[in-house]
């Protein structure tokens, strides 16, 4: 990455991505016909590519590591980055529709990979539709941890099945999400904030983590904290509703 | 290139046609045949056509094309649904419709619990809906309203079953997808547990049957696709165990191999009662040839194979079936040809039924062969009723193929554009202005 120094959408003083150059918008359709590649099942996911140190070939055998974090609308990237040195082990990706976004949280980590040696060889992103083709990516009860982040509120009814978070999707995570694993929300649109709980509170193989779990829980406070776009709501002084939610098994 | 012609199929409604649709009773007391919004149904016991009677419409009973018509396992029902958002559930004993249900957007596909309770129907919008039909003290309501069961996200379902054992419901979209949810014991609040995703197809899922036999009651999956392929699952993990090439099989009937970019899609498949047979119908993408007939797949459980074990062609002119079903007491194989709306034909609606018999194990010595049109039961008089006439001619139902064929891209295959051609579709989208 040293060429970089004459490539003007690289920041001469950090080496990392700017992101000017990275512009688009905050919106995207996931109802459209979608026309990126997208693996067949989880088993035909390279992990070479994305996590090289880990995987030098892309043989890959069942009892290899798999991905435990899920970062669903992964924007900038932001909590994927604090999050990747909080659990070096652990494999995360972050999922984004938007083509440019990315991009760019592509070359932020390729970045952070030469500027620290050894580090963020355990997160990467790709380009998907994660309300489609989820179950493409990870297995029955791969993961252990799900993000949503600041997604997009979709305020009209008529759009409201746009929201990630809907009773049926999350029927969804239910099965990628393990026994135990955690799916963590956060808005700082009321209505969504509601909507997010209101679904995760009526399904039944989700329960509400307790107030002393929340406490514990490290990651909780990355909610707010590591995302860009949290970053921007603490600025603006503005309000943020969180739910987060255990997986259970379902009560027979 | 191929993008005049594409733009052509999106623009032109006239060109979604429906295929025709056929169902047996179980006990082969009745077929009933689905052309475009006619429903008909002829009584093998009476040995007679059936009038339908409905008394929530006035004239026709469906105003627009029947997408899925199916018997329930216990054939006391049948139930009929398309693209008129209507559901309807006849009983098979008075042939009245006993509930017409409502749906918000056309129907896709629907499936019948085992125990006649209740009737799941999927839409183009990828939701399954319930209705239960356990009515308490006779109170028939006439118009019951549907319970979201489960959703495939947008993405149109094509095919919708139930495991053998009933524990499962398994649904099939054109994203590739299938999926095996369990089948709540209450399911009016939604079923919300999957079992697994059987994921391998390249291309839309077109249709699913089981095959079971005394040392597998729980069955097997297969599944036909437009990749050409029909697959076995394990739907308890959702492995896939084998992977059969019947584009292949329908290719060697050519003798020249040309034709090797093109593919055939999957169009129905059905199996036999002891689960040795699946047969096939496919819609070759070849415009200088057709596939006339089916293939018959060997089913060994054991050793969880799929392959091919013959062609059936069915003399006596182009006959290319849009459906297929095995009667599960007689053993018959029946299908039919024939579409909806199509503007060559001067009878608006015909189709062929073509029956096949033979089909008992599959290592049997004698082979299966198609019945001549009064070795049929109940001969003429069935065929005129489910065919709308005797007479019928090849070009229609050559050209019914082919309308087929197109329909089904134009549904189940995504458009691909070149990048200045979808930014010109961006700048040109109009679905802004529609409202006032």
């Amino acid at each position: 990455m040293l060429e970089n120094e004459a490539n003007p959408t690289f920041s001469k003083s950090t080496g990392l991505p700017r992101k000017r150059f990275y512009r688009a918008r905050a919106h995207s359709n996931p109802l459209s016909d979608s026309h990126f590649p997208i693996p067949i099942s989880p088993q035909n996911v390279d992990y070479s590519v994305h996590y090289p140190q880990f995987f030098p070939s892309s043989e890959r055998s069942d009892s290899s590591k798999k991905i435990q974090f899920a970062d669903i609308g992964c924007g900038f990237g932001g909590l994927l980055i604090s999050l990747s040195t909080l659990f070096p082990q652990t494999l995360m990706i972050g999922m984004e529709l938007r083509d440019k976004v990315t991009e760019y949280v592509k070359e932020r980590i390729l970045a952070l990979r030469v500027s620290n040696p050894g580090q963020y060889q355990n997160v990467s992103v790709v380009r998907t539709n994660s309300m489609k083709y989820i179950p493409n990516y990870f297995e029955k009860g791969q993961l252990s941890k799900m993000f949503f982040l600041f997604p997009d509120p979709h305020f009209k009814e008529k759009n409201h099945r746009r929201r990630v978070i809907s009773p049926h999707l999350l029927d969804e995570y239910a099965y990628v999400v393990e026994v135990g694993g955690i799916i963590y929300t956060i808005t700082d649109v009321e209505e969504l904030g509601d909507w997010m709980k209101a679904c995760l509170e009526n399904h039944p193989m989700f329960e509400a983590l307790t107030n002393e779990e929340l406490e514990a829980d490290p990651v909780v406070k990355l909610l707010s904290s590591a995302t860009e776009e949290g970053q921007k709501v603490a600025r603006n002084g503005g309000q943020t509703f969180q739910a987060v939610f255990r997986r259970i098994a379902p009560s027979l | 290139m191929e993008d005049a012609s594409m733009e052509y199929g999106e623009s032109n409604k006239d060109n979604e046609v429906a295929p025709a649709l056929i169902a047996v009773h179980p006990t082969q007391e009745s077929v009933a045949v689905a052309v475009g919004s006619e429903l008909r149904v002829f009584d093998l016991r009476q040995g007679g056509a059936i009038s339908l009677e409905d008394d929530s419409s006035s004239g026709s009973l469906h105003k627009d094309s029947i997408r899925a018509i199916r018997y329930g396992a216990n054939g006391k029902l049948l139930v009929s649904a398309g693209d008129d958002k209507l559901v309807k559930i006849w009983s098979t004993e008075s042939w009245r419709c006993i509930t017409t249900v409502c749906s918000e957007k056309r129907v896709t596909a629907v499936a019948i619990s085992h125990n006649g309770l209740y009737v799941c129907f999927a839409d183009k919008f990828g939701v399954v809906w319930i209705v239960n039909l356990d009515m308490p003290d006779g109170q028939a309501a006439v118009n019951k309203k549907a319970a979201p069961l489960l959703s495939h996200y947008c993405s149109i379902i094509t095919s919708l079953e139930f495991s053998p054992d009933g524990k499962f419901l398994v649904s099939a979209d054109r994203d590739f997808k299938i999926r095996v949810t369990v089948f709540p014991k209450k399911p009016l609040d939604g079923a919300h547990e999957i079992q697994s995703f059987c994921l391998g197809h390249t291309e839309f899922v077109s249709c699913l049957s089981f095959v079971c036999s005394q040392e597998y009651p729980h069955g097997f999956l297969v599944s036909g696709s437009g990749d050409s392929t029909v697959r076995l699952w394990d739907i308890s993990s959702g492995h896939l165990l084998d992977t059969c090439e019947v584009g292949e099989k329908a290719g060697l009937l050519v003798s020249n191999g040309r034709e090797a970019e093109c593919y055939s899609a999957v169009t129905d498949l059905c199996t036999n009662p002891d689960g040795s047979l699946v047969a096939v119908a496919v819609q070759r993408q070849v415009p200088d040839y057709v596939l006339q007939g089916i293939i018959l797949l060997k089913c060994d459980h054991s050793g969880r194979t799929l392959s091919c074990a013959k062609v059936v062609s069915i003399g006596g002119g182009t006959f290319i079936p849009t459906s297929l079903r095995i009667c599960s007491s007689t053993r018959l194989l029946w299908m039919v040809t024939g579409v909806s709306n199509l503007r060559v034909s001067e009878q608006p609606s015909s189709a062929r039924v073509r029956v096949i018999s033979g089909l008992t194990k599959s290592n049997d010595q004698h082979e299966p062969f198609v019945l001549e049109d009064n070795e049929v039961p109940a001969g003429a008089k069935l065929l005129e009723k489910l065919q709308g006439s005797l007479s019928y001619s090849e070009e229609v139902f050559l050209a019914a193929a082919e309308a087929v064929k197109t329909a089904m891209s134009n549904l189940l295959i995504k458009k691909q554009y070149s990048a200045d051609k979808r930014e010109f579709r961006k700048r040109t989208r109009n679905d802004k202005k529609i409202k006032q």
